[in-house]
């Protein structure tokens, strides 16, 4: 007989419960957020690109949602169990929840989302979905996942952009793409699909029939297309928008809007993604395959000085492959500080013979520019020679895709667990010309493919926690990547704004719980 | 002069063919694979997801069937499907050109108008201040930047003194009718129009001093003014008629713009126009739409050139076009 245990954080709870009591949440308001760019569409089954994570992160809901240290805390679960052998995990559903459209919700929608919808449209949940052995709903408000073998981050991935909950009347047996319902996005969330007026805003309206007493509080919220950065800051200065999500402005305009009466900011809710910069160095070919001269970039960047010069200070300096807000990070990772001398020695016993190093900046705004110009200059402090190459976002995407760089910038985000975020970037098996998300760098280690493989399928945290730290510690040597920063996006708002992040994913399904303090 | 147009039209179909040809070719010979870009948006992607993605649009086909079945499309004035906005491209273009046009016409008279008196005025007190102050501003409205132009109107009647909308085409959520909404939507294309019109009014402004001071010197003028007519009538029906042509020229080049959009001036204020979706598309490189946006532009231009030639013939009864 299997033994149950308990997972329901009752610490979580309770900090959200002392929070909400501090002050009482007032009703009603309309919030002004800032969009960019423009979704391509608000149906989060088919489409999970950053702003439709946003916007569609309010309309549709998963089982779980995560506080900032990702512990799972109830969405549409009000409950969950995992038996002793990790192998089944147990889902009891909220009563009384309807889809927007008055239909009920049950547990015959949870196994056709994830088994059927899902499975079939989503990239990243698919990957996970190979553990699972089977989705059945006993009875209506009951559904058990069974696994092939222990899946360490499994209960890690039930959030809203990774397994949102999708009405099976409305997609069974019809073509998904070109349902004429995904331009009504119908869900369980706290806001319903009003209007979207392409090229200028999207407005969604409180669900009225939302399952939880007197949630949510806002009335409407309109999130308004300002293409260009400084507009998106004088939108906010002008008051025409009160939420600014990370990432919305151009970091030198930051120090300016803070200052601002009546503005607060928080670098919270992102822990879910934990998004990790690094340079990949091509080892298919060319002189990154050496791996003194990988070591010599490595200690040649002044990353302390592009975090507090472009980034005004917000980020932490990376240890390694894993964030230090992902589950499973190694502090003690060998030393790859900054230290001009260490460089210099490194580059002395490499084969670099002066060859001029192309380096790929970001093609994401301002600062990602400056910080390529930045690391050009502390490599030719050493004696690395390199040039930028520019690119727009569909060159870059081919360019690292096609290995055509020898240093390229990029981040990913890590969704809370190594297995699910950083693994991809360092297994053999996940090497394949044009993908700029896969192993791009050509690493092949095969102790490091085992680890990162048997740490993924062990029942037991502590056991994964030894596998990845033996991993952690191997992969920072070999250098296989020049890694920068966990990278911090203030969300700015204002300060009568209250409670707009809450979770792991802020802002993605943090209007629930948000409220406005103006009469 | 109907054969005239005839021809002209024949002819325009060819070209908008060849425009067409060579769009395509060109955008596909730009680095970048739509499918990658959207699912690099998307976070993370495997190989099913982008193959799904290019069976889904046809871009795993050959090049040349995608051309082919592009111009079939086309020639039937269908102008595809958007990749990434996931709509059919006319629908997209359609929903965008109220705003284009709005913006773009009310440039294109506010510059006619002022570039035109301001360049009659500067030809008719010629060597005085007034000429020099219209000559300065011109050479100033031709030099300055668009994009700095509109940075700074932003901030100056936005965030500075408050007075005018710093972006949008109208106040979000206030749902005005009527008058009101009529009254709204002029408040924030203001900042905009104005914007676009100034590199054009300084054109029109140099060019009709020049052109007038010009036809001032000639040899019919004179016999005018011999004549005894009043400087007024002189100036009017026998200078600026002849001095115009070269500004219905210029006119004509900037109304063909009018349906491109300007991309810098929506793109700053977030007008949602035309201008804004090709920059977008072009960045996610979503074919349909920007091959979409080029037809009906290059459309446009032929057309005005068309309507410019015919126009030239009314101001200038020597221009004969039946020929």
């Amino acid at each position: 007989m299997k033994t149950f245990q308990y997972l329901t954080t009752a610490a979580a709870i309770a900090i959200a419960s002392s929070l909400a009591a501090q002050e009482t949440p007032k009703s009603g308001g309309t919030l002004n957020a800032v969009i960019q760019p423009e979704p391509p569409g608000l149906m989060l089954g088919l489409i999970q690109n950053g702003p439709t994570q946003m916007v569609a992160g309010q309309i549709y809901e998963s089982l779980l949602r995560y506080d900032k240290n990702l512990d799972p805390m109830p969405s549409l679960a009000k409950e969950w169990t995992k038996s002793e052998d990790g192998l089944t995990y147990t889902f009891t559903l909220q009563d009384d929840v309807v889809w927007h459209d008055g239909a009920p919700f049950t547990s015959a929608d949870v196994v056709f989302s994830v088994d059927v919808f899902l499975r079939e449209t989503h990239a990243r949940l698919r990957a996970s979905l190979v553990h699972v052995e089977s989705i059945e709903a006993p009875d209506d408000k009951t559904v058990v996942f069974t696994l092939k073998q222990p899946f360490g981050p499994f209960l890690g991935i039930f959030e809203a952009g990774t397994m949102p909950m999708i009405p099976k009347h409305i997609y069974e047996g019809t073509d998904y793409a070109n349902n004429p319902a995904n331009n009504t996005p119908i869900g369980t969330g706290p806001f319903k699909f009003e209007q979207w007026e392409r090229g200028s805003y999207i407005h969604l309206v409180k669900n009225e029939d939302y399952y939880m007493e007197g949630k949510p509080y806002l009335d409407e919220i309109y999130y308004q297309v300002i293409p260009d950065a400084a507009s998106r800051s004088v939108a906010f200065e002008t008051g025409q928008v009160d939420l600014l999500p990370g990432g919305s402005v151009e970091n030198f305009d930051i120090p300016r809007l803070t200052a601002m009466d009546n503005v607060c900011f928080t670098n919270d809710g992102w822990e879910f993604f934990g998004p990790h910069s690094w340079m990949w160095m091509n080892m298919h070919e060319g002189p990154m395959m050496d791996k003194n001269l990988r070591k010599a970039v490595m200690h040649a960047m002044d990353r302390e000085f592009a975090r507090d010069a472009l980034w005004n200070g917000n980020g932490t300096v990376a240890k390694g492959p894993v964030s230090s807000v992902t589950r499973f990070h190694e502090p003690n990772t060998p030393d790859i500080s900054f230290d001009p001398e260490k460089a210099r020695e490194y580059l002395a016993q490499s084969d670099y013979d002066g060859e001029t190093l192309q380096i790929l900046p970001l093609p994401y705004g301002e600062t990602w520019q400056r910080w390529a110009e930045a690391v050009r200059q502390n490599l030719s402090e050493v004696g690395i020679n390199s040039e930028l190459v520019a690119t727009d976002v569909a060159g870059w995407n081919q360019r690292t895709g096609d290995w055509d760089f020898d240093l390229a910038f990029t981040y990913l985000y890590q969704y809370g667990d190594p297995a699910l975020g950083v693994a991809r970037t360092y297994v053999s098996s996940n090497i394949a010309k044009g993908s700029p998300w896969n192993n791009v760098s050509g690493y092949v280690n095969d102790e490091v493919d085992s680890l990162f493989a048997e740490a993924a399928v062990q029942a037991s945290d502590e056991a994964r926690q030894e596998l990845y730290t033996e991993v952690q510690n191997i992969v920072v040597d070999d250098v296989p990547v020049a890694w920068m920063l966990e990278l911090q996006f203030p969300t700015i708002y204002r300060c009568d704004l209250k409670n707009p992040v809450s979770t792991a994913i802020g802002v993605n399904d943090g209007m629930r719980d948000a409220w406005l303090d103006r009469e | 002069m109907l054969g005239f147009i005839a021809a002209r039209l024949v002819k325009a179909v060819f070209i908008l063919l060849a425009i067409l040809v060579l769009n395509f070719v060109l955008i596909h010979a730009a680095p970048g694979d739509p499918a990658a870009v959207m699912a690099g948006e998307a976070g993370a992607a495997d190989e099913k997801f982008l193959q799904d993605l290019r069976e889904r649009f046809g871009l795993d086909q050959p090049f040349t069937v995608q051309l082919w079945n592009y111009m079939k499309g086309a020639i039937q004035l269908d102008l595809g499907f958007s990749y990434r906005q996931q709509m059919p491209v006319a629908e997209l273009i359609w929903d965008r050109l109220p705003a284009t046009l709005l913006l773009t016409a009310t440039a294109f008279v506010i510059s006619i108008v002022i570039g035109v008196a301001a360049g009659v005025l500067a030809a008719q007190t010629q060597g005085t201040w007034w000429d020099t102050l219209i000559s300065s501003l011109a050479l100033l409205f031709y030099a300055t930047p668009l994009f700095w132009v509109a940075l700074m109107a932003s901030l100056l009647f936005s965030v500075v003194l408050g007075w005018l909308p710093g972006f949008g085409y109208q106040t979000i959520g206030a749902n005005y009718t009527g008058i009101d909404r009529v009254l709204d939507i002029g408040k924030h294309l203001i900042l905009p129009a104005t914007t676009l019109g100034l590199f054009f009014t300084a054109i029109y402004m140099r060019m009709t001093r020049a052109s007038m001071l010009e036809v001032s010197r000639l040899d019919f003028v004179k016999t005018a003014r011999a004549k005894g007519l009043r400087n007024s009538v002189i100036q009017r029906r026998h200078v600026l008629r002849n001095a115009l042509l070269p500004v219905i020229t210029l006119a004509g080049l900037q109304a063909g713009q009018i349906v491109g959009g300007a991309v810098l001036t929506e793109t700053v204020f977030a007008w949602p126009g035309i201008g804004r979706l090709m920059f977008e598309a072009i960045s996610q490189r979503d074919y349909n739409v920007i091959l979409g946006v080029f037809f009906i532009s290059a459309a446009m231009v032929l057309l005005f050139n068309l309507i410019t030639d015919i126009l030239y013939g009314i101001v200038d009864p020597r221009i004969r076009l039946t020929k």
